[in-house]
């Protein structure tokens, strides 16, 4: 079956700056994901009912306590550019 | 254009809760902190990282829905919203989609008369993102060079709670914000500060022929920072979109920044599509199951919210303004407020004085409500002594200074300090026969039919007495003894 894929605002989404060629290329492969998935749903009968968690649990929850956090020069090393106690990025709006 | 508008608006409220512990990491709630001090792996997003969710964020979620009349889902689950922006370092926030905590209630608006039902379409459970701060030329969000990230909010529980379009009004937006603050306060469950913003408001605002059932071209607006210009805001946008309607730049649906200075919205980005932050499952949380018995226990936890405070009030005789206003004060003094009542005060007198002399006092001496020292008896015999003429009002203002300044009981201070009123007529008698004797004019232009002299009088017999005659009565035997009438 078809499957209609704008591969080029998947790959904006997930801000990959891919060529021509490359786009051609995943959205063949995701088209093949897809049909699978497809052919998975359309089976016959239901022998594991829609779950939110494969694990078969839930409420795990933890008390409202404190822990201690990380040191802060140690996680501004890890970080391209850090200034006054702050991780510094590139300016947050683009001018489209 | 004759046409009339109504606007249809509807508010998105997010809240902050007051944890000691964030809401997916033991990392602490706090404001203010030092930059990137409160941050650990969970909260920055680090690979590997897990999220456990902080059970007392999940109970304050059902208190809020359960104050705001929502049903609480028997099952929820966490969904991943993904979008790209450096103050979300997972590339997603983690929030709920289909299955909030909370759906399907309400919220009656105090209203003089009228009143306005705002459904709640949901509240969900949320992560804070970071704080940025953008710098460069002038501060201005355009211009900025570069952008500096503090992780220190990163994942803070934060409640989203959705109004539907029911709201018509500015007037009545700001009213639901308010009386929603009012609720999370009551509830213990945030600060609800908005200059800190730990409560923010969002508008959903259009604009359709009055009496039509279709909807408008919807804008969202944000960065309102006070109840005053989430009027202000909203009061312009219905202004502006009703001038735009029919004309070359027709309303579309956008997202506008409110500029307070200018008071004007500006137009930020087109809105992206709901089905761009492709929401799923959070595969690294598990389902959250809210039992009858959890949601019972919670519900027997609620306190009494102002809606039925101001209520309660109106029951005990006060008008829909005091009742309102007492209900807006701190918990210290509607407790006196009970206390005293309890003790027999007349209500409407009880609630007079803690909402206008005492609260003026605390303002005026800089006190902090929970350090008043107040006795609920010496509040009582205060209001029995006015009320029996024992002092005047004005010299009871005084009385109340002495008392609150712990100078003892209403009866004694008004003694000590030499407040109680004349109500003696012999005494009296003789301060007016001087009175009379030395203002023949006044006497005569009184037998001349000027009454009105007689309050000129009264004020003679005032002076003459420091202020402690009681006025009524001087007046009275003022008459009397100018020769009836």
């Amino acid at each position: 079956m078809a499957i209609d894929i704008d591969i080029a605002h998947v790959a904006r989404l997930a801000r990959l700056g891919l060529t021509d060629e490359e786009l051609e290329g995943y959205k063949s492969q995701l088209a093949d994901i897809l049909e699978h998935a497809a052919r998975v749903q359309s089976l016959e009968g239901d022998p594991h009912p829609g779950s939110a968690h494969p694990l078969g649990f839930d409420n795990a929850f933890r008390d409202d306590e404190r822990r201690p956090s990380l040191d802060r020069e140690e996680v501004l090393s890890q970080a391209p550019e850090a200034m006054d106690g702050f991780f510094v990025a590139p300016p947050a709006l683009e001018t489209e | 254009m004759t046409a009339r508008w109504e606007a249809v608006i509807g508010i998105e409220v997010h809240v902050e809760l007051a944890t000691d512990s964030k809401m997916f990491c033991g990392c602490a709630v706090e404001f203010g902190s030092e930059p990137n001090t409160n941050v650990c792996p969970v909260c920055l997003g680090l690979p590997g990282a897990l999220p456990v969710p902080n059970r007392k964020a999940i109970e304050w979620i059902m208190a809020i829905g359960l104050a705001l009349n929502c049903q609480v889902s028997h099952k929820s689950v966490f969904h991943r919203k993904n979008y790209f922006y450096a103050d979300l370092p997972k590339n997603y926030q983690i929030s709920q989609y289909d299955i909030p905590v909370c759906h399907d209630g309400y919220l009656d608006l105090p209203n003089d008369g009228e009143s306005v039902r705002v459904g709640i379409e949901r509240a969900h459970m949320e992560e804070d993102t970071g704080k940025s701060t953008h710098v460069g030329d002038g501060g201005r969000i355009h211009a900025a060079k570069s952008t500096l990230l503090d992780f220190n909010r990163s994942g803070v529980p934060l409640v989203e709670i959705v109004s539907k379009p029911d709201i018509r009004t500015a007037t009545q937006a700001r009213a639901y914000a308010q009386e929603l603050r009012a609720i999370v306060l009551e509830l213990g469950v945030s600060d609800a500060r908005l200059e800190e913003g730990s409560m923010r408001f969002d508008a959903n605002v259009s604009i359709r022929p009055e009496g039509s059932d279709v909807l408008g071209t919807k804008v969202e607006i944000k960065n309102m920072n006070s109840f005053r210009s989430l009027e202000r805001a909203i009061d312009y946008e219905i202004q502006r979109q009703i001038e735009a309607t029919g004309s070359d730049s027709d309303v579309i649906q956008e997202t506008r920044h409110w500029d307070e200075e200018a008071g004007v919205t500006h137009s930020m980005r087109t809105k992206e599509g709901s089905s761009d932050y492709r929401y799923f499952i959070e595969p690294d949380l598990v389902p959250m199951i809210m039992d009858e018995t959890w949601v019972a226990t919670i519900r027997n936890k609620l306190p009494e919210l102002p809606a039925q405070r101001r209520e309660r009030y109106l029951g005990q005789g006060l008008d829909e303004s005091s009742a309102g206003v007492l209900s807006d004060s701190p918990a210290m003094l509607r407790s006196l407020y009970d206390e005293t009542v309890s003790l027999g005060a007349d209500t409407r007198a009880t609630a007079n004085w803690l909402t206008g002399e005492v609260t003026a006092w605390l303002r005026k001496t800089g006190t902090e409500p929970a350090d008043l020292r107040l006795e609920p008896v010496h509040l009582q015999e205060l209001i029995t002594i006015v009320d029996e003429g024992v002092v005047s009002s004005s010299a009871a203002k005084e009385v109340l200074e002495g008392i609150l300044s712990g100078e003892g009981s209403a009866r004694v201070v008004a003694e000590r300090r030499d407040l109680i009123q004349i109500s003696d007529s012999s005494a009296l008698a003789e301060v007016i026969g001087h009175v009379l004797e030395e203002h023949p004019d006044a006497v005569a232009s009184y037998q001349e039919g000027e009454q009105k002299v007689v309050g000129f009088l009264v004020g003679q017999v005032m002076r003459a007495t420091q202020g402690k005659a009681d006025p009524k009565l001087a007046n009275e035997m003022l008459r009397e003894a100018l020769g009836g009438s």
